[in-house]
């Protein structure tokens, strides 16, 4: 299921998804503080090109990182290969990558 | 061996059968202080049925060929004590998980072998008899790497335990990859890369999901997972030093 390449595009998107995470939560912690509004949150992300890179890469490594790993159980819980196997990995890929991207684009933009 | 003062008997059930299926037949065999489960086995042969088909040659865990399932684990017979895994007085025998059986506890071990050589486990000599001996410090890290692997019999239990092998069947499995990852620190062995290349295919060394069965089983106590570990590592700087 994993060439080397597969297997590095996973570490190196867990990489950059550690300090995402970790970024985002302590984002979370300190906006809930005193209350939490839709109106408080835009404030802080919308135009801001700073979330906006933030979470667009989050998205994307999340895509990438989620994408390899269901490529993985597919093939060994329903033993897909080969062409269905990348149709699939490449469907989740774009998939996550879309809604991930509309919801970034709604709440950075407009 | 000598007969038990209480003279118990083992319930035996053995799996017969070929490729196209079978089932358990039970026996009841003399339980003997210090037999082992080949010794059951054999005892089976000898005494119930003589077209009962397993494999064996060294009984001393040399040569590798007498592993089989028993009570659902993977385990080198000759040197697997009946006390040891005996459950309440049932012993069950199966042959090795993970590869084709031939006949009753014979396992196939072509695949098994097959991808020992996919995984360019085969020594390639660095050098030919007339040139000097290349000197090997068998004290360096990469030696000590080289070590750690070589006294593997060849006996599949890894494979056999390997949960990654019975999900992937492309999957390479432990032994061939440990083989990989000493010749990968040989230096005799004349090229490392093409066996880093070889592990970095699709069911190579990063299909390991690191359980650890194959180190938990493997009865010459080698670490089969340590090494795929150390191929993924390499494989990895490699990968990243050549998109430099
Ligand atoms: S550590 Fe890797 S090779 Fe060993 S049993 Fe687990 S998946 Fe198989
Ligand atoms: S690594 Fe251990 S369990 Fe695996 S084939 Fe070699 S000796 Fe047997
Ligand atoms: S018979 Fe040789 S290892 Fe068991």
């Amino acid at each position: 299921m994993l060439d080397v390449r597969l297997y590095m595009a996973q570490r190196i998107s867990a990489l950059v998804m550690a300090p995402l995470v970790i970024g985002h939560i302590a984002v979370m912690i300190y906006a809930v503080q005193g209350g939490l509004t839709t109106a408080e949150i835009l404030g802080r992300t919308q135009g801001s090109l700073l979330w906006f890179v933030f979470y667009g890469l989050f998205v994307l490594a999340v895509s990438v990182h989620a994408a390899i790993g269901l490529r993985v159980i597919a093939g060994e819980w329903f033993g897909w290969r080969g062409l269905p196997l990348t149709l699939f990995s490449c469907a989740v890929f774009i998939l996550m990558l879309l809604l991930g991207a509309r919801a970034v684009m709604a709440v950075t933009f407009s | 061996m000598s007969v038990d003062e209480n003279s118990k008997n083992l319930e035996v059930s053995v799996w017969r059968g070929d490729a196209s299926g079978g089932e358990y037949s039970h026996y009841t065999v003399p339980s003997y202080s210090n037999q082992t489960v080949l010794d059951v086995v054999s005892w089976i042969q000898q005494h119930c049925d003589a077209t009962l088909t397993y494999r064996f040659a060294c009984r001393v865990g040399m040569c590798g060929s007498c592993a089989m399932t028993v009570n659902g684990e993977p385990r080198w017979t000759c040197r697997t004590h009946v006390n040891k895994v005996i459950k309440g007085d049932k012993l069950t025998v199966a042959p090795l998980r993970n590869l084709p059986v031939i006949k009753d506890l014979a396992a196939d071990m072509d695949p098994f072998f097959e991808k020992w050589v996919k995984a360019k486990g085969v020594h390639e000599p660095s050098a030919s008899r007339h040139d000097p001996m290349v000197a090997v410090d068998p004290q360096s890290p990469q030696r000590m790497a080289a070590s750690e692997g070589i006294e593997c019999i060849n006996c599949a239990v890894c494979y056999s335990a390997c949960d990654t092998v019975a999900a992937n069947p492309d999957y390479l499995g432990p032994a061939a990859l440990q083989r990989a990852w000493t010749l990968v620190n040989d230096e005799k062995n004349k090229d490392a890369n093409s066996v880093l290349d070889a592990v970095s295919q699709t069911g190579g060394c990063h299909s390991c999901h690191s359980h650890g069965s194959c180190t938990a089983y493997c009865p010459a106590e080698l670490n089969p997972m340590k090494a795929v570990a150390g191929l993924k590592r390499t494989t990895a700087f490699k990968f990243l030093g050549k998109r430099r």
